[in-house]
C-alpha cells in the first residue's frame, strides 16, 4: 500500500476502483454520453483520450491531472452529480482547475442529495499519477489521504 | 476571503436565501483558488456558454428557475452561445425528430428562461459575441464574468479584458452578484507567460493547427508567442483578428488556454513586451515538422475512414464578416478552376445572427448563395453531438469541432479543395 496526501476540495470517505487519465480530462467530450444519451455508467466518449476512451467513469475513482476544454465543464460535472452519474471520487495530481472547481462548488452548494456526492482531492502530485493504475483500489479519507492498494 | 460589508450582508442572507447561495457559490469558487477578495464586474454585457435546451440538462434549468422564482437576476444583460437548431441545415427526417423531440425539446423553454434572466436581444446567440456586429465587445482592462472558452481567450488576449475561464453557471452567478473572485487571469501575475513559443515555420501556420499544438503543449498555462507577427503583421486588423479567433479557440479546446500573448501584436505584448515572460518559462519550438506531427496525430474515428463526406461545417467558432467575404471569393475562384458551379459536398458556414444580417446587406451574400453554401447561425457542435450525426462523415477545418465530435479535420486549403473539386 502506498499513501498520498492532497488538499481536500470536497471531503468524504470512499473506496473505489481507479480509472486513470494521464492527459487532461476534457469534461464535455468525456461526459456527453452520460448526459445526452442516458449512459448511466458515464462511459468516456473522448476520442482524444486513449487512457479513458470507452471506460466507465461513474462510481470510479477518477485520477487525472486537471480538466480541459469547454467552459461547459463545470455545469457538465454539476449535471453528472445531479443525475447520479458522477465518479465516486475525482483525484487531481495538480491543483484543481477553474472549470472542475466550479462544478464541484456548484454541486455542493445547490444539490442537497447524498446520491450527488463526489469526493474531491487535488494537489496529489505527479508521483501519484505515475503510480496509480486502472483497477487499483483507492481509499480516500476525509483528511485528503489517498491509500492505493 | 475578505468581503466588504455589502458582500458579507448578501452572504448572510440579508437580501434573500437564493442570492446568499449565489454569493456562497462565487466566494467558495474564489477561495478554492486562493482569491482574497471579490472585484466588481465592469463590462457592459456578460456572456453565457449555455444556450441549448437539451432535455438532459434539466438540473441546469431547475437551477435557473430557482433564480427566476426568487427574482435573482442580473442587472447586466448578456449574449449566449449559438442555438443548437436551424431548419436550414441539412437533416434527414430521423434527425429532425431526434433533434426537435428527443434532444432539444426544452429549447423554447430555456430561451424563455434566458430572456427572463437578461438576454440582450432575442437573437443574441453566438460564441463570437465580441464581433463588432454583435456589440458585446469589452474594452481593455474591463473585468468580465464570461464563460465560453473561445470567447474568454479572445477577450483576454486580443481585447486585453480580464476574465478567468469560468464555467457555465458561474458566469451568470458572478454577473448576478456583480463581483468575481480576484485570482488567475484577473491578476498581473496570472497574466505572465510561463511558456515561450517560437514559430519557425516556412509558411503562415494554419491557425487551427497552431492553436491545437500550443494548447496540447501548454495546457492551461499562458504562452508568449514569438515569430507569429512575421505572418500576421503588427496591426490587429480584421484578418489578424479572424486568425486569432480561430487560433485561440483551438488553444482553448485542445488545451485549456485562457490567455496568450503574441509578440508585437496583442495589446499587452505591445505594451509590455517580453517583461510579460515569467522567470523560468519553458520553450516550445514549432516548425513545419511539428505541425505535421500534430496533424498526423489526430485520430480518424469514422467507421469507414474512406467514406465520402456528407457534410462540411465551417465556423466553429462563428465566422467573422471578413471571413464570410474572403471565403466567398475563395470559393468562387476554386469552383471556377474546377469547372463547377456549386460546392460538391453540402457545406454550412456558421456565423452570428447579427453578422449574417450585415453580410446579407452586401453583394457577397448572393454570390455565396450561388456557390450552394448554406449560411446558418447554428452551433455545429450541438448539431454533431448525437448518435445520428456522430455516424455521419463530416469534415471541418475547426479544431474545436474535431475535438468534441467525430468530425474530421482538414486544413482550410484542403477543405476548399474537397468542397469545390470533390474528394480524391
Amino acid at each position: 500500500m502506498k499513501v498520498f496526501k492532497g488538499r481536500i476540495v470536497a471531503p468524504g470517505n470512499v473506496t473505489a476502483e481507479a480509472v486513470v487519465s494521464h492527459a487532461g480530462l476534457n469534461t464535455l467530450a468525456s461526459f456527453q454520453g452520460a448526459l445526452q444519451f442516458g449512459d448511466k455508467k458515464a462511459t468516456c466518449g473522448d476520442q482524444n483520450n486513449p487512457d479513458l476512451y470507452n471506460k466507465q467513469m461513474a462510481g470510479k475513482a477518477l485520477c487525472l491531472p486537471q480538466t480541459i476544454g469547454s467552459t461547459t465543464g463545470g455545469l457538465v460535472l454539476y449535471c453528472a452529480c445531479a443525475m447520479g452519474r458522477q465518479p465516486a471520487a475525482m483525484l487531481f495530481s495538480m491543483p484543481i482547475d477553474s472549470l472542475a472547481g466550479a462544478g464541484v462548488v456548484i454541486a455542493d452548494v445547490w444539490l442537497n442529495d447524498e446520491k450527488a456526492k463526489m469526493v474531491v482531492v487535488d494537489s496529489l502530485g505527479e508521483e501519484f499519477l505515475n503510480y496509480v493504475k486502472d483497477g487499483m483500489s483507492l481509499t480516500v479519507k476525509e483528511d485528503g489521504t489517498v491509500e492505493v492498494n | 476571503m475578505v468581503l466588504t460589508n455589502e458582500q458579507q450582508a448578501i452572504l448572510n442572507g440579508e437580501k434573500g436565501e437564493t442570492l446568499a447561495k449565489v454569493m456562497e457559490t462565487v466566494v467558495r469558487y474564489g477561495e478554492l483558488f486562493g482569491a482574497e477578495k471579490l472585484v466588481p464586474v465592469t463590462s457592459k454585457y456578460n456572456h453565457l456558454v449555455t444556450s441549448f435546451g437539451l432535455k438532459m440538462m434539466t438540473p441546469v434549468f431547475d437551477l435557473m428557475q430557482q433564480l427566476i422564482d426568487a427574482g435573482v437576476v442580473s442587472e447586466q444583460k448578456f449574449s449566449a452561445d449559438p442555438r443548437p437548431l436551424d431548419p436550414n441545415v441539412p437533416q434527414n427526417l430521423l434527425q429532425k425528430i431526434v433533434f426537435n423531440v428527443a434532444m432539444y425539446s426544452k429549447q423554447d423553454f430555456y430561451e424563455g428562461q434566458l430572456q427572463t434572466l437578461g438576454l440582450m436581444d432575442k437573437n443574441a446567440f453566438t460564441c463570437a459575441c465580441y464581433l463588432d456586429q454583435v456589440a458585446n465587445k469589452p474594452q481593455k482592462g474591463e473585468v468580465l464574468s464570461w464563460a465560453e472558452s473561445s470567447a474568454v481567450v479572445y477577450a483576454n488576449s486580443v481585447l486585453g479584458a480580464r476574465c478567468n475561464r469560468n464555467s457555465g453557471i458561474i458566469d451568470i452567478m458572478g454577473s448576478i452578484v456583480g463581483y468575481v473572485p480576484y485570482f488567475g487571469l484577473l491578476t498581473d501575475e496570472g497574466r505572465k507567460a510561463t511558456w515561450v513559443v517560437e514559430i519557425k515555420t516556412t509558411k503562415k501556420p494554419e491557425a487551427q493547427l497552431l492553436g491545437s499544438a500550443i494548447g496540447m503543449k501548454v495546457m492551461e498555462d499562458v504562452p508568449y508567442i514569438k515569430g507569429l507577427d512575421a505572418w500576421l503583421g503588427d496591426e490587429l486588423n480584421d484578418a489578424a483578428c479572424s486568425y486569432l479567433k480561430d487560433f485561440g479557440a483551438a488553444t482553448a479546446s485542445n488545451g485549456a488556454v485562457g490567455l496568450y500573448h503574441v509578440d508585437n501584436l496583442t495589446p499587452e505584448a505591445k505594451e509590455l513586451g517580453e517583461s510579460l515572460i515569467a522567470e523560468g518559462a519553458k520553450t516550445y519550438v514549432i516548425d513545419d515538422a511539428e505541425l505535421q506531427r500534430i496533424y498526423d496525430s489526430y485520430p480518424v474515428i469514422w467507421k469507414n475512414k474512406d467514406a465520402k463526406p456528407k457534410l462540411c461545417f465551417m465556423g466553429c467558432p462563428h465566422m467573422s464578416l471578413e471571413q464570410l467575404k474572403s471565403w466567398t471569393v475563395r470559393l468562387e475562384d476554386s469552383l471556377e478552376a474546377a469547372g463547377n458551379k456549386k460546392v460538391v459536398i453540402p457545406t454550412v458556414f456558421t456565423s452570428a445572427p447579427a453578422v449574417i444580417e450585415e453580410f446579407n446587406k452586401t453583394e457577397y451574400a448572393a454570390r455565396l448563395k450561388a456557390t450552394g453554401v448554406i449560411l446558418s447561425y447554428i452551433c455545429p457542435l450541438m448539431y454533431m453531438n448525437n448518435p445520428l450525426s456522430k455516424s455521419m462523415p463530416v469534415i471541418t477545418s475547426s479544431n474545436k469541432l474535431r475535438t468534441y465530435t467525430t468530425a474530421r479535420y482538414y486544413t482550410d486549403e484542403e477543405i476548399l479543395e474537397k468542397i469545390t473539386k470533390g474528394v480524391k
